[in-house]
C-alpha cells in the first residue's frame, strides 16, 4: 500500500480510531457529556479529513475492495453530517433520563453510532462483494443493537427488545440470502469485484445460466431486504415503532442511503441494469412500494409507522431512477445526480421529523411520542416545533418550496425522459395517496384547542443544541427548496470515477 | 423589479402581521389592510407609470422581469405582467381587501397565524398571475394551496378538517398531473429543439406530435377544470366554501377560482392550439353542463353557502364555454365573466359571513322576514342577487352575453343548452332573497342591519360591479392586448368546428 493510498484512506482510519477512543472514553470516563462530546469531535474530524486525501482524480482503488472517489467522499460527507445530527439530537433524549433512579450514561449508543457509520462509509466506498458483505454486516450488527438499544433498562421497553429481535433474525436471514446470492454469482463468474463482473457481461451479453439468474436475483431480495422494498418489507414499521426514535432515525436515513448508494454503484459500475431480468423484476417491486407503502401507511396512527411505510414508499421512487438507465435515454451521471440530490433531501427531511419526534420523546418513557394524538395542537403550544414538522412533512409529499419538491421534480423528469410512462403514472398516484396521511398529521398540529381538549403531550422547553439543529434542518430544507443550484452542482461533481 | 415587490409584499406583510400578533403590537387586521392597500397602490401606480409595452414573441407586455433560478434544468424566475394579468392582480388585491374588511369581527383567536396565511395564499396568486416560467408558475400553484388549507382546516366551520382535505388532495393530485405534462412539455421540445427550457415565450412554440400534443393538453386541462371547477371535479368546492372561514370563502371563489380560468387561457389553450381546438366541443359540453347542473344543485340547497358555491361552479361553467368557443368576442366575455363574478360571489359570501354572524347558521330554513329589521343589507343583497341573474347595466350581463354570443358562433346547441342557465339563475337567485328576507320571521330578535364597515366594503364592489357593467370598455382594451395575440382567437374556422 502506497502513501498516497494510505491518504485516500484517511476518513476510513478516522472514523476506526474514533470508535476505539469513544470506547476507550466509555470505559474510563464514563460522563454522558464528555462521550457525546467526544464521539461529536469525532464525527467532525473525520469530516473535515475528507478534504486530506489529497487529489483521487478519477478515483483511487486501495486494495480490491475498497476505492476512494469523489461519489464515495461525497456520501461519506453526507452520512457523516447525518450521523452528527443524530449524534446531537441523541444527547438530550438520553439525558432527560439521568438523574433519576436509573441514572443510565448511553455510551454503548455512541460506540454503536460510530461503528455503524464505519459500516456505512465502507459501503459507499465498495466496489468489491468482499467489502460490501463487511460493510453491511458492520452496519447491520451495531444496529441490532441500537434498536434494542433501551429494553435493558428497569422499566425496558418491551417494543424495543421485541424490534431488536425482530430485526435481527429478518436481517440476519437477509444477509444469509445475499451471500448465498453472492457465492452463487461467483460460482459462476468465478470475480468479486464489481468492475470485473462487468466487464464479463458485457461479454457475454444477457444472463442464461441458472447459477448466475439466482444469484443476481439473490443479491437483489438481499439488498431490497435493507432498502425495505416490498415484498421485503415486514420489518420495517414494527422496528421504526420499537426502536429508539434516534436509532429509527439512523435506519431510516444513514442505513438506508449507504444501501442505496451501494446498490447505484453496483448498479452503474456491474452494468447490472442491462439485464433484463434484473429490470423487470425491479419495475415490479417499485411498482409494489410506490403503491403498497402509500396504501398501507393510510391506515396507521403511528407517527413512526406512518414514516415506516412512507420510507417504503420513497425507495419506491428512486428505484425508479435506476430503472431508467437501461433505456440509454439518460446519462448515467444524470442518474447519479437525481438519485444524490433525492437521497439529500430524503435524509434531511427525515431527521427533521425523527428530530423534532426525539425533541418531544423521553428514554424513560415506555414509548417515544409517536401517537398521532400526541401531536394534537402542537402548534399552538410549540410553534417553532410543529413549524418545523409541518416543514418536513411537506417535503416528504413533495411541496414546493422544500427540498422534497425538487427531488421529486427529478424523479419525475428522469422518468419521462426515460419514457417510463408506467413507473411515472404510478408515482403520481402513489404520491397523491401519500397527500393524505402527511397531511392528516398536519392538520391534527394545527387542531384549535379551544374546542377539543389537549390530549397531546406538552412540551418541556427545547435545548439550544436540539434547537439549533432543527433550525438547520429547516434552513437547508427550505434552501435546496428555493435554490438548489449550488447543491446539484457539488452533487454532479460527485459521480463514481 | 415592481414585480417581486408585487409578490414580495404580502409575504413580508405576512410574516409582520404573525410577528405583530405574537408581541401584541398592532393590530394584524390594520397590517393586513394596510400591507394589501400599498400593495394595491403600486400596481395602480405602475399602471399610470407605465413604460412602453415590451414585445416578446409577438405579445404585448407592460413589465417583466427574468433571472436565472435553476440553470441545470434551463428553469428561469420569469416574471411578467400584460393586461389579462394586471387585471387579475387588480381582482386579487381588492378582494384581498373585502376578505380583510369581512372577516374583522369573525376572527378574534390566533388572529396572528389566520391573516399570515390570507397574505401568504395572496402572494401566492399574485406569482400564479405573473410569472411565465412553467416551474415557477407550477411553485405557485402548489404554494398558494397550503395557506389557503390552514384557513379552511384551522378557522373554518363544524367540517372543516374533512373539507380542507379534500380540497387539498383534488387540486394538488391534479396539480401533480400537470407538473407531469409540463415536464413532459419541456422534454418533447428539448427533443425537437436541443434545447431544455421552463420558459413560456419558448415553449409556446414547441413542435409536438398531435397525440403528445392532445395527452399534454389533458393534464393542464385537468388541473385547470379542477380548479374553476368544471363538473365533473367540482365536488370539492361545495365543502371547501361551505367550511371555509368568511374571509376563505370570499377568496376562494373570487380568485382561486380564477387562476383555474387564467390557467387555461394563458397555457392550456395558447401551448396547445390544435389539440384545444379539437377538444372544445368536450370542453364546451362540460361548461354547458357545468352550468345547467350547478344551477339545478343551487336551488335544491339549504344551506345559504353551499347555495352561493354551486352557483360559482354554474358561473364559471360561462367562462369554459368562452375560452373554447374560440372566438375574440367569447374570449372576452370570459375574462368580463371572471371579473364580475369575482365580485358577486364574494359579495354574496361575504354577506352570507355577515348573516352566520349575526344569527349563528347557515340553514335558510331558519331563516325568514329579516328585511324588516336589516332592510339595508336586503337591498344590498338584492342588489347582487341580480347582479348575479345577469341583470342588463351590470357586470355579469356583459360577461355572460359576449360568452354567449360568441359561443353561438361556434356551436348553437351547447350555447341554447347554456343559455337556459340565464333562466335558472333568477330562480336560485331570487330564491334566496325570498327565503331569508321575505316570510315570516322566525328569529324572534330582530336582527342588526349592516354596519358601517360592511356597507363599505359593499359599497366598493357595487361601484365596481356597476362601473363593469355600464362602462366595460376600458377592462375590454386592457385585457384586448393578452386575448388578440391568444390562438384561441384563430382555432375556430381552421378546425372548421361551426356546428350547424
Amino acid at each position: 500500500m502506497t502513501a498516497e493510498q494510505l491518504q485516500a484512506l484517511l476518513p476510513i482510519i478516522m472514523m476506526a480510531s474514533t470508535s476505539v477512543i469513544v470506547m476507550l472514553v466509555v470505559a474510563f470516563i464514563p460522563r454522558h457529556s464528555v462521550i457525546s462530546s467526544v464521539t461529536v469531535l469525532g464525527f467532525i474530524l473525520t469530516f473535515a479529513s475528507l478534504s486530506w486525501t489529497g487529489e483521487v482524480g478519477q478515483g483511487l482503488q486501495v486494495t480490491p475492495l475498497i476505492v476512494v472517489d469523489r461519489f464515495a467522499l461525497f456520501y461519506s460527507a453526507l452520512l457523516l453530517l447525518a450521523s452528527l445530527v443524530i449524534t446531537l439530537l441523541s444527547f438530550n433524549y438520553f439525558t432527560k433520563g439521568s438523574g433519576s433512579e436509573n441514572q443510565v450514561e448511553p455510551g454503548e449508543f455512541y460506540i454503536l453510532l460510530t461503528t455503524a457509520t464505519l459500516g456505512a462509509m465502507v459501503l459507499v466506498s465498495s466496489n468489491h462483494f468482499a467489502s460490501l458483505f463487511v460493510g453491511m454486516e458492520l452496519l447491520g450488527i451495531s444496529l441490532y443493537v441500537l434498536v434494542a438499544y433501551l429494553s435493558h433498562y428497569r422499566q425496558g421497553r418491551q417494543g424495543s427488545l421485541e424490534a431488536g429481535l425482530k430485526y435481527l433474525v429478518l436481517s440476519g436471514v437477509a444477509s444469509a440470502i445475499l451471500l448465498f446470492g453472492i457465492a452463487l454469482l461467483y460460482a459462476e463468474f468465478g470475480v468479486l469485484g464489481f468492475g470485473q463482473l462487468g466487464a464479463l457481461w458485457s461479454n457475454i451479453g444477457a444472463l442464461n445460466g441458472i447459477y448466475a439468474m439466482a444469484g443476481l436475483g439473490l443479491l437483489l431480495a438481499g439488498i431490497c431486504f435493507k432498502l425495505s422494498l416490498i415484498p421485503f418489507h415486514m420489518w420495517t414499521p414494527d422496528v421504526y415503532e420499537g426502536a429508539p426514535v434516534m436509532a429509527t432515525a439512523y435506519i431510516a436515513t444513514i442505513s438506508k442511503g449507504a444501501v442505496f448508494v451501494l446498490f447505484l454503484r453496483f448498479f452503474m459500475v456491474s452494468g447490472a441494469f442491462m439485464q433484463e431480468m434484473a429490470n423487470n423484476l425491479l419495475i415490479l417491486i417499485a411498482i409494489a412500494s410506490m403503491l403498497g407503502g402509500n396504501l398501507l401507511a393510510l391506515m396507521q396512527s403511528n407517527v413512526s409507522r406512518i414514516l415506516a411505510y412512507s420510507s417504503i414508499a420513497h425507495m419506491g421512487y428512486l428505484l425508479v431512477v435506476l430503472l431508467v438507465a437501461n433505456t440509454g435515454n439518460v446519462p448515467v451521471s444524470t442518474i447519479s445526480e437525481s438519485v444524490g440530490f433525492y437521497l439529500v433531501a430524503y435524509i434531511i427531511t427525515t431527521l427533521g421529523a425523527f428530530g423534532v419526534m426525539a425533541v418531544r420523546s423521553n428514554m424513560l418513557d415506555t414509548r417515544d411520542t409517536d401517537q398521532v394524538a400526541d401531536y394534537k395542537g402542537l402548534f399552538w403550544h410549540s410553534p417553532w416545533l410543529a413549524s418545523v414538522l409541518t416543514g418536513m412533512l411537506l417535503s416528504l409529499a413533495g411541496m414546493p418550496l422544500t427540498a422534497g419538491f425538487i427531488a421529486k421534480f427529478y424523479i419525475i423528469t428522469m422518468g419521462v425522459e426515460g419514457l417510463k410512462w408506467l413507473l411515472v403514472s404510478t408515482l403520481i398516484i402513489g404520491s397523491a395517496i401519500g397527500l393524505y396521511y402527511y397531511i392528516r398529521i398536519i392538520i391534527v398540529m394545527f387542531m384549535r384547542h379551544d374546542e377539543e381538549p389537549i390530549t397531546g403531550k406538552r412540551d418541556r422547553a427545547v435545548s439550544t443544541i436540539d434547537g439549533l439543529v432543527l433550525a438547520a434542518l429547516a434552513g437547508v430544507l427550505i434552501w435546496l427548496g428555493v435554490y438548489p443550484g449550488p447543491m446539484i452542482g457539488v452533487i454532479q461533481a460527485a459521480f463514481p470515477g | 423589479m415592481i414585480l417581486a415587490w408585487l409578490l414580495l409584499i404580502p409575504f413580508i406583510g405576512g410574516l409582520v402581521a404573525w410577528l405583530a400578533d405574537r408581541k401584541k403590537l398592532v393590530d394584524p387586521a390594520l397590517v393586513t389592510l394596510a400591507t394589501l392597500l400599498l400593495d394595491l397602490l403600486i400596481v395602480i401606480g405602475f399602471y399610470f407609470t407605465r413604460d412602453a409595452p415590451i414585445e416578446i414573441s409577438g405579445q404585448q407586455w407592460m413589465a417583466v422581469l427574468e433571472l436565472a433560478w435553476i440553470p441545470r434544468f434551463g428553469i428561469g424566475f420569469v416574471l411578467a405582467l400584460d393586461g389579462l394579468g394586471l387585471l387579475m392582480v387588480l381582482l386579487t388585491l381588492f378582494l384581498g381587501v373585502v376578505a380583510v374588511l369581512s372577516s374583522w369581527q369573525e376572527i378574534n383567536h390566533r388572529k396572528g397565524f389566520f391573516y399570515f396565511n390570507i397574505l401568504w395564499t395572496m402572494s401566492g396568486v399574485i406569482g400564479v398571475f405573473t410569472s411565465l416560467d412553467l416551474f415557477l408558475f407550477f411553485f405557485f400553484w402548489e404554494v398558494m394551496l397550503i395557506p389557503m388549507y390552514f384557513i379552511i382546516g384551522v378557522f373554518g366551520h363544524e367540517n372543516r378538517i374533512y373539507a380542507a382535505i379534500k380540497f387539498f388532495i383534488f387540486t394538488q393530485a391534479s396539480g401533480l398531473l400537470m407538473l407531469l405534462a409540463i415536464i413532459a412539455l419541456v422534454y418533447f421540445h428539448h427533443q425537437s429543439s436541443g434545447v431544455v427550457t421552463f420558459n413560456y415565450f419558448e415553449l409556446l412554440g414547441a413542435e409536438l406530435s398531435a397525440s403528445v400534443a392532445y395527452w399534454l393538453m389533458l393534464g393542464f386541462f385537468i388541473a385547470f377544470i379542477t380548479k374553476l371547477p368544471g363538473v365533473p371535479l367540482h365536488t370539492w368546492l361545495p365543502d371547501a366554501h361551505t367550511q371555509a372561514p368568511t374571509a376563505g370563502s370570499v377568496i376562494l371563489a373570487g380568485v382561486l377560482l380564477k387562476t383555474g380560468a387564467y390557467g387555461l387561457i394563458r397555457f392550456a389553450v395558447p401551448l396547445f392550439p390544435e389539440a384545444s381546438a379539437e377538444f372544445a366541443p368536450v370542453a364546451m359540453s362540460l361548461g354547458a353542463v357545468s352550468i345547467i347542473y350547478a344551477a339545478a344543485m343551487a336551488f335544491a340547497q339549504t344551506d345559504i353557502k353551499r347555495l352561493i358555491a354551486y352557483t360559482s361552479v354554474s358561473h364559471m361553467g360561462f367562462v369554459l364555454l368562452g375560452v373554447y368557443a374560440g372566438n375574440e368576442t367569447a374570449a372576452r366575455g370570459a375574462v368580463m365573466t371572471m371579473l364580475a363574478h369575482g365580485m358577486t360571489s364574494a359579495a354574496l359570501f361575504a354577506f352570507a359571513g355577515a348573516i352566520g354572524q349575526r344569527i349563528h347558521t347557515r340553514d335558510m330554513r331558519q331563516m325568514g322576514g329579516f328585511w324588516r329589521s336589516a332592510p339595508r343589507m336586503g337591498a344590498i343583497v338584492l342588489f347582487f342577487s341580480v347582479a348575479a341573474l345577469g341583470m342588463p347595466g351590470l357586470a355579469n350581463f356583459v360577461g355572460e352575453f359576449l360568452v354567449l354570443l360568441g359561443a353561438f358562433k361556434a356551436n348553437m346547441l351547447l350555447t341554447c343548452i347554456a343559455a337556459i342557465g340565464l333562466i335558472l339563475a333568477p330562480v336560485y337567485s331570487l330564491i334566496v332573497i325570498q327565503r331569508i328576507f321575505h316570510g315570516k320571521r322566525l328569529v324572534e330578535k330582530p336582527i342588526p342591519d349592516v354596519t358601517t364597515r360592511e356597507t363599505v366594503m359593499m359599497l366598493m364592489m357595487i361601484v365596481v360591479t356597476v362601473g363593469l357593467g355600464v362602462f366595460p370598455q376600458p377592462v375590454m382594451e386592457l385585457m384586448a392586448s393578452s386575448l388578440d395575440l391568444l390562438p384561441v382567437v384563430a382555432f375556430n374556422d381552421e378546425a372548421g368546428m361551426v356546428s350547424q
